[in-house]
């Protein structure tokens, strides 16, 4: 088994506005998401020469990108892993450039959910079915997303003996730490900060997770050029080159197995000890510059912390308090907002997050540049504790 | 002989206050309450909960012939026995059958049991009765009636109350009725209902009982009459010469209210569990004529009473009261209300429904052999140790549990939110993450005890789904 580290590098990124996209379709954010990219990497459109393409639930098949891009019958494979999808499409791309088949390739992901005229995700029901595993009986608990993710704040709280509403305050630290770092990202869905009194007095959304515990639901697309290491700076200066890629897929455990503690998400652990050992990093709290991670919910943030090691099991209210992960701190986390302020079309996040990684190592973050940050991580999860996969990117310059 | 040999009932946990219906339409305060279903509840649920109080620690596959009885079967066509069958992990090789259509199916359905038995066409029978009945709101009838089943075992061995007589009336009438296209029960005048109805066919059926077994009033140490409302059984049993005072078993009517068909075999279990070896009971129903029966209580009846059955007695001091009138309304849909702003709700495959039928009706998962865990759904390699086809089957239905994780769920779909997502755990191993009924919000918490209870989980597409839920411990 071989590494990914340094065998391939990204030399363009283009990320379209998130937000309620009401001007515009999945085609329109499809062409400005890799223009942007084609621009940045200073290629002409005419140079990839195969690309990957993620969507949940907005097309299926690679001419949901070959037709709005033009790609004139190129190899375009579309992948879907849930709300990890848009790191899959990249993932997938690198792999194809270090073995040897392709030099220049595209990674895009979009999702386009504001057309249905839902809050919320609009197919619910049917994920339901396949988190639980018992297909088209909707034998299942009455479903929606937040309180999945609720119950792993109830057990956290639990086992750690945290008073819910001091439990409440801590995820409420970290919704007030995400807005902020949103107001200093142009292209967020949310550019406002928010106040822990807000946030505790929002409207419940499902106990002990409030309103603003809780990401929106909103359209975007990201893309990514990937090359080999060996051309990367034929195209520019400061390419970023991929350290670790890695997944971890969970056997559904959480809901089979009643010795699984709900507590975490064992698939993010997984994937960040495999991670680590691929990009050969032994000490992640103090050599990860930046993490942008899959704060869906702020529960989900929280045992993050502690799922990559940035904070001991338990004692991950201690770097909360301490602002550890705050743009000043030590370890900024989210530091362009996050799903918090970015909103979760679900195809694109994965692929946003590692726009923030990109711009962050090249230097080019604006008001919310980290000092000379030299390592980044992004970590995009699918499907919900206890039945998911996460997805985790590390790069470096 | 043929007698009853176990007894189970169930009562809804919720209550509706008689005077909040007549407060919300500005009419005077009429007393009592009735038991309400939950919006999860019907028929087919409520017949379940009664046939699981009645059949602790009875071995299942003992039970040859299952009886239905009910005006309120969620299909007019499709059998409701069959499914009961199902949840109660019955074998196939039963005779089941659905009787309905009259107030007077549950005594009907015993009638039939107890001839099965006599012709020696079966040995055991369980015979459950469950209604849900509904009056036109504001009208006297949704005052009336309560909700609520009973359960009982029939057979030749153990026989905790013998029947040493019936005698039946047929009458064509229309006093109490409703079509086949009709939701609400109707009636006709109230006076015709009574002197031609009800006063005068259960007068002549429990005279022709009498009559024909040479017993008269005082002979008895209760007479149990089915009765429309609190106040009709003490003219008919008076004329008869029962002394109301003593002899008359209480009819539920403020606790409970007219559970319908099932109100004669509950109000029997309630002079059951009260009920002395030797103690002669009458039993009379009603609705399109009469079922008279004459039962002797026997010394077995102390075993039953010493079993941990809910029976009446529990059920009915168990109770939470329904907030409002317009709660009760939401759940029968008699209002609509704003749906929320999400996907309609998804159907079923028949196809999926039948694979699932022992998973999902009698709630069977599987034990690792080889690691000792249970699992739910059932696995073919196991989850903890990867061993592959090396199980064995586990039912969760009816083991002790408690509440791992919770979360109050604001944004899903639900006729009554918030929905209370769980995550169970059985004693033993095993988790199943359902939602939580019967519930105080402010009751849940991590650790609490919490058993399981067969529900009505979606109607959509003409199929009425059903599975498990969990909710607090009902004692």
């Amino acid at each position: 088994m071989e590494s990914i580290k340094d065998r391939v590098a990204i030399i363009g990124m283009g990320c379209t506005k998130f937000g309620e996209n009401w001007d515009m379709d999945s085609k329109e954010m499809v062409i400005e998401a890799a223009y942007e990219a084609y621009e940045d990497a200073g290629i002409d459109p005419k140079d990839i020469q195969a690309a990957w393409m993620g969507t949940y639930m907005s097309g299926y098949t690679g001419i949901m990108a070959a037709e709005p891009l033009k790609l004139m019958y190129k190899p375009v494979t579309r992948v879907e892993n849930m709300c990890a999808t848009g790191s899959e499409a990249l993932r997938n791309a690198c792999y194809a450039v270090a073995a040897g088949i392709y030099d220049i390739v595209l990674a895009i992901g979009f999702e386009k959910l504001k057309d249905n005229g839902y809050s919320g995700l609009p197919d619910s029901e049917v994920v339901a079915e396949w988190f639980m595993g018992t297909h088209d009986t909707y034998r299942v608990p009455t479903f929606s997303t937040p309180p999945q993710f609720a119950l792993m704040a109830t057990r956290y709280f639990s086992k750690y003996g945290i008073d819910p509403e001091e439990g409440r305050e801590l995820l409420a630290k970290i919704a007030v730490k995400n807005h902020h770092n949103g107001t200093l990202s142009p292209k967020a869905h949310f550019q406002r900060e928010i106040t822990i009194e807000q946030v505790l007095k929002a409207p419940m959304v499902a106990y002990p997770l409030g309103l603003y515990d809780c990401c929106g639901v909103s359209d975007g697309a990201a893309a990514a050029i990937v090359t080999r290491a060996d051309m990367a700076k034929t195209f520019r200066e400061d390419p970023i080159y991929i350290k670790a890629l890695q997944i971890s897929t969970g056997p559904r455990e959480g809901i089979i197995n009643s010795e699984w503690e709900y507590t975490n998400m064992e698939e993010t652990h997984r994937a960040g000890i495999a991670a680590y050992k691929e990009a050969g990093i032994t000490d992640p709290r103090k050599e990860i510059s930046i993490a942008e991670v899959h704060d869906c919910f702020s529960i989900t943030e929280m045992t993050i912390y502690e799922d990559l090691q940035f904070s001991p099991r338990g004692k991950a209210k201690e770097d909360i308090n301490a602002g550890s992960f705050r743009l000043e701190g030590n370890l900024p986390v989210n530091t362009d907002g996050g799903l918090k302020c970015f909103g979760h079309p679900l195809g694109a996040s994965g692929l946003r997050m590692m726009y923030e990684v990109y711009k962050q190592l090249q230097g080019k973050a604006g008001p919310r540049q980290v000092k000379n940050p030299s390592l980044g991580l992004s970590h995009n999860i699918g499907g919900i504790p206890g039945s998911g996969v996460c997805s985790l990117i590390i790069a470096g310059n | 002989m043929v007698g009853i040999t176990s007894y189970g009932a169930y009562i809804p946990i919720y209550r509706l206050s008689r005077a909040d219906i007549s407060r919300s339409w500005g009419g005077a305060a009429i007393p009592g309450e009735k038991a309400v279903a939950n919006f999860d509840e019907d028929s087919i649920t409520m017949a379940v909960a009664a046939a699981r109080d009645c059949m602790k620690g009875i071995d299942v596959s003992k039970i040859d012939s299952l009886y239905f009885a009910s005006t309120s079967s969620p299909y007019k066509e499709k059998q409701a026995a069959a499914t009961i069958a199902a949840v109660l992990d019955m074998k196939p090789e039963i005779f089941s059958m659905d009787i309905s259509q009259s107030l007077r199916a549950g005594t009907n359905a015993i009638t039939t049991a107890m001839d099965s038995i006599n012709s020696n066409s079966a040995k055991n029978s369980l015979v459950c009765a469950a209604d849900i009945r509904l009056g036109l709101p504001n009208g006297p009838r949704e005052f009336a009636y309560g909700d609520g089943a009973a359960a009982f075992t029939l057979g030749k061995d153990k026989i905790i109350a013998t029947i040493d007589g019936r005698y039946s009336v047929s009458d064509v009438i229309i006093d109490v009725w409703r079509s086949d296209k009709d939701t609400f029960v109707r009636s006709w005048e109230d006076r015709f209902v009574k002197e031609k109805g009800y006063n005068k066919i259960v007068y002549d059926a429990v005279s022709g009982a009498l009559k024909k077994y040479q017993l008269e009033p005082k002979d008895f140490s209760k007479a149990i009459f089915y009765s429309p409302d609190g106040r009709a059984v003490a003219s008919v049993a008076t004329k008869l010469g029962f002394d109301i005072k003593t002899q008359i078993q209480d009819t539920m009517y403020d606790t409970i209210g007219n559970t319908g068909t099932a109100l004669a075999p509950m109000l029997l279990i309630a002079a059951l569990e009260q009920a002395k070896p030797g103690d002669k009971l009458l039993l009379a129903s009603y609705g399109d004529g009469c079922d008279v029966f004459i039962l002797t209580v026997t010394p077995e009846i102390e075993n039953i009473q010493a079993k941990n059955k809910r029976g009446i007695k529990v059920h009915l001091q168990s109770k939470k009261m329904l907030p409002s009138y317009e709660k009760y309304l939401r759940w029968r849909d008699i209002i609509s209300v704003e749906p929320p702003p999400r996907p309609p709700l998804q159907v079923p495959s028949a196809v999926a429904l039948w694979r699932d039928r022992k998973r999902g009706l009698a709630l069977y998962g599987s034990k690792c052999k080889n690691c000792g865990l249970p699992q739910y759904p059932a696995q073919r390699i196991c989850i903890k140790c990867q061993a592959k086809d090396n199980f064995e089957d586990y039912c969760f239905a009816n083991r002790k549990a408690e509440l791992f994780s919770f979360s109050h769920d604001n944004l899903a779909p639900a006729i009554d939110p918030p929905v209370t997502l769980s995550v169970v755990n059985f004693e033993g191993g095993g988790r199943i993450q359902c939602d939580m009924t019967d519930r105080d919000i402010e009751e849940v918490k991590v650790g609490m005890p919490v058993e399981m209870t067969f529900r009505k989980i979606r109607y959509t597409g003409g199929i009425y789904d059903y599975w498990w839920k969990c909710m607090p411990i009902r004692e």
